[in-house]
């Protein structure tokens, strides 16, 4: 890894973390007993790990100038391990929120395990932690593969991994301490979004440099996608995390939005990290891994534009649907409403362009769990997406909102687009990027894929049935025209649900532990196929530095 | 076909690009955002809307810290069942001071923007310590270490002036008797109990919340909240209650 960066380069990130590392220290003095303090010292453990990487390697010799004509893919390496790292921990502690549901007593009576702190332990992992590293993985891949350039230097792309991963780990562990805004899918406090700002302007400023170098007159469309991904959640984070902090000593800060007008802040962030963060990356991602593993181009350039700016357009007006019946003026929920059901248009033109780029490799589907998982991911996109604009309309947000169809609705597009279409295009990316012909075991695959159908169809469906038997309940009147049901008497119907999503749950963390071995595997089987070669020996076709390869 | 010959031009150019993506998700925002700053047709007027005092605003953070947020709302829609089941809906006034607000999305348990009054303070302690000793189906959990930890009073006075940075209207003598204020609160027969009466208003609730005299713990912060829930104003008791639809 080191060897790979210039001398000037290894000077660079020794400054940067001796800069974190006194960083770290100086959060540890003036922070204390505070989660301000741990979270100090965490950063400083941190910096002190990375110094001793760097020093270990600092005097490694300088990899030749011959390294610049094959793209830099070590990032996306490391980027993709610790998505699948990410993903253990976020179902794992998924599947155990499910089941705190069923049996309230699994915390073991510790404050950090309660169901409320882990509950973002879960979206955090598995939204910012698997999907984020995911996205910023591939996006390396994609953006060199389709400007044919490589990236313009060797250490921006680190920095924005490890700063990356830095803030999930802030996040994550402040909230085992208690330490959150209490704002969903926004949860970290002052200091780690003012860190993500920074990651985020190196990995914009990264892209665009790259962009800059491309020797394709055309930025591909996945760019685009990835682009307004990158654009718009820094837009989003940056207004909707204005705060003031207690004091530089404490974790703790205020919101500068109350009431209303944070209510609806808040929820044109929420529901735009859905659109830029859970959608438009992973559009972009599906964008090139589906049509590349399909061997078959986009099936309509003029459809991909149309939907790329409806949805960039569109989404921004429909945060409001989270909002219905509240105390938010009407005629915000009116806009969020429309708008939300012409959000429809785009989504599906984008889910059906997916799925018409299919045609002619239909055989392969069949053949090919690898991409019979991103053909699953586009049509549960539809389908989520059609199910998102029926609950946006007044009246069956009535019935839906406060309930588990919500839950259903997530995780449709949670389990069934954004895991389904990152699995695939992971499964796609490791043999290319490790050099090999196939993923260790097809097989294996094949047992993931089922796995992880098996589950989200028994998770959604679940979730399906509770939401709707909630809604109903708490609504129904008896003939004497007085409510016909206590709110316990709905929490005991949901008691079958909640098991049955929580096997449904198992199933999918299963197919995730099967998928991390075998890519464990040919991870390893790379590395020994590699030394076991006689020295002189020509590598295997597949193992040549990927050579600047036609853009498509 | 213009459009997209100008779009064919415009994916040439990065910048370019970029401008227009954030030309065009901007706008939606900033309509439906900007226009609710003007409060005075967002937000009622409620003139006997109190401030939290420091150990309510202490209660209201380990509610947050704790994330009761993630299965109880605050927010009673404007819906009949909805207002039979829970009370009054909820005013846009009545959340103006909260900094952040905690209208939550997911109803595991019931709504809580009501709750004040609605139980009596053992009740609370006896549920919050383990809610299937009072109500044997619940699946919340029990936090029976709010009890037996002391609550962190010594920087209240900072909070109350972040709080009023963000536009709390809380005063010079409130911030600086914020420690004490929180301890009389929860200690009636002490001199502290006065002034809480004094700055925050007669009607304040001054007691021991947690049972157990003397000793100042979360569970006292966390009740005291608990118990002026949808009590700060009584704009929305008003006969209001027949629900739109
Ligand atoms: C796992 C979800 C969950 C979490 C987290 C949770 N609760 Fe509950 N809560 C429930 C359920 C379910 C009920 C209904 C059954 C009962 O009364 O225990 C309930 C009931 C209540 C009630 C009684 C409401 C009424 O009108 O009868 C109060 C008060 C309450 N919770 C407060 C809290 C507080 C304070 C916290 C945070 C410290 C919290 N809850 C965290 C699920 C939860
Ligand atoms: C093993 C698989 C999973 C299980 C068992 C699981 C379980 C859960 C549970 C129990 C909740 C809380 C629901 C509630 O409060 O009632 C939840 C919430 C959530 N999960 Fe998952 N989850 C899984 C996978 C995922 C994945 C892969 C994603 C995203 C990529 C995801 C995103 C979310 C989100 C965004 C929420 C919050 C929903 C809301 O606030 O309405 N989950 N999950
Ligand atoms: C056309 C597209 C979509 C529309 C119109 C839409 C609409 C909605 C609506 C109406 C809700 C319920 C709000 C409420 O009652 O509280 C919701 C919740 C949610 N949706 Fe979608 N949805 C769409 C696509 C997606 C996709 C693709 C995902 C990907 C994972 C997703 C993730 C979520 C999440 C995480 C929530 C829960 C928010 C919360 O309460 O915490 N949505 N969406």
């Amino acid at each position: 890894m080191i060897e790979q960066l210039s001398r000037n380069e290894r000077q660079l990130s020794l400054v940067i973390l001796l800069c974190l590392a006194v960083l770290g220290l100086s959060m540890a003095a003036v922070g204390r007993d505070d989660p301000l303090g741990a979270h100090g010292a965490l950063v400083l453990l941190a910096a002190i790990g990375g110094l001793f990487f760097v020093i270990s390697g600092y005097y490694a010799p300088e990899a030749g100038p011959e390294r610049l004509h094959s793209y830099y893919d070590d990032p996306s390496k490391v980027g993709i391990v610790i998505a699948m790292a990410w993903a253990l921990i976020g179902l794992f502690v998924g599947d155990w929120v499910a089941w705190q549901l069923v049996n309230p007593d699994l915390t073991f009576d510790a404050p950090w395990s309660s169901f409320g702190r882990i509950r973002p332990v879960h979206t955090t992992a598995v939204i910012f932690g698997f999907g984020g590293n995911a996205l910023i993985a591939t996006s390396f891949y994609v953006m060199q593969r389709t400007s044919r350039a490589r990236m313009p230097d060797q250490l921006s792309p680190w920095f924005v991994v490890f700063g990356y991963n830095l803030f999930c780990l802030l996040a994550v562990t402040g909230y085992l301490m208690g330490s959150t805004q209490s704002k969903e899918y926004a949860e970290p406090e002052w200091y780690a979004d003012i860190w993500l700002v920074i990651v985020w302007v190196v990995y914009f400023v990264l892209y665009l440099r790259t962009l800059s170098r491309r020797s394709e007159p055309h930025i591909y469309v996945a760019n685009w996608y990835y682009l307004a991904f990158i654009l718009v959640v820094a837009v989003l984070h940056i207004v909707n995390n204005i705060a003031v902090p207690v004091s530089f000593g404490h974790a703790k800060s205020y919101s500068i939005f109350s009431g209303v007008q944070d209510a609806m802040t808040q929820w044109w962030y929420g529901h735009n990290a859905v659109a830029f963060f859970l959608t438009s990356g992973f559009l972009g991602m599906m964008y090139y891994y589906l049509p590349k593993r399909a061997g078959r181009p986009i099936f309509s350039y003029r459809i991909s534009i149309i939907s790329f700016w409806g949805i960039t357009f569109f989404y921004m007006w429909a945060g409001s649907h989270h909002l219905h019946y509240t105390a938010l003026p009407h005629w915000v929920q009116t806009l969020g409403m429309t708008f939300s059901v012409m959000l429809l248009v785009p989504s599906w033109a984008s889910a059906g362009n997916a799925l018409l780029t299919l045609n002619g490799a239909w055989h392969k589907v069949r053949d090919d769990a690898t991409l019979r998982f991103m053909m699953v991911a586009a049509v549960f996109y539809g389908l989520s997406t059609f199910e998102g604009s029926f609950m946006a309309i007044r009246s069956v947000n009535s019935l839906s909102h406060y309930t588990d169809w919500t839950v259903g609705h997530v995780h449709a597009g949670a389990l069934g687009w954004v895991a389904m279409i990152t699995f695939g295009s992971i499964y796609a990316s490791v043999p290319w990027l490790w050099k090999r012909p196939a993923m260790h075991s097809a097989r294996l695959v094949e047992a993931h894929f089922w796995l992880a159908l098996a589950g989200t169809i028994i998770y959604v469906f679940a979730m399906w049935n509770s939401g709707i038997i909630q809604g109903l309940m708490w609504r129904t009147y008896n003939e004497s025209g007085t409510l016909a049901y206590s709110f316990v008497d709905s929490l005991v119907a949901m008691h079958p649900y909640y098991i049955a999503r929580a096997i449904g749950g198992l199933l999918f963390l299963i197919g995730a532990v099967i998928g991390c071995y075998n890519i464990w595997m040919t991870i390893r089987t790379a590395a020994r196929s590699a030394d076991a070669r006689a020295p002189g020996e020509p590598a295997p076709l597949y193992a040549r530095k990927p050579a600047l390869e036609p853009a498509e | 076909m213009n459009v997209f010959g100008f779009h064919y031009r415009l994916e040439r150019k990065a910048i370019g690009l970029v401008l227009a993506i954030i030309g065009v998700a901007s706008i939606g925002g900033i309509v439906e955002i900007a226009p609710l700053f003007t409060i005075h047709q967002t937000v009622e007027e409620a003139p006997d809307m109190r401030v939290y005092t420091p150990l309510e605003l202490a209660g209201r953070n380990i509610y947050i810290r704790e994330g009761c947020y993630a299965c109880h709302s605050q927010m009673i829609r404007t819906l009949r069942d909805e207002v039979e089941r829970y009370g009054p809906y909820s005013l846009a006034v009545e959340s103006k001071y909260d900094h952040p607000m905690l209208w939550g999305s997911k109803r595991t348990g019931p709504d809580l923007a009501r709750l004040g009054g609605k139980y009596s303070d053992e009740w609370h302690v006896a549920h919050l310590n383990n809610p299937r000793d009072v109500v044997p189906q619940s699946v919340m959990p029990a936090y029976g270490w709010l009890g037996r930890t002391d609550l962190q009073a010594a920087d209240l006075g900072a909070h109350l002036k972040a709080m009023r940075a963000v536009g709390v209207p809380y005063t010079d003598d409130m911030i600086a008797n914020a420690a004490t204020d929180a301890y009389g609160q929860a200690a009636p027969d002490t001199p502290f109990a006065e002034g809480v009466t004094k700055r925050y208003g007669e009607a304040t609730n001054v007691r021991v919340f947690d049972g157990a005299p003397g000793r100042l713990t979360e569970m006292d912060a966390l009740v005291a909240y608990l118990q002026i829930l949808g009590r700060l104003t009584a704009a929305a008791q008003k006969p209001l209650a027949a629900a739109k639809e």
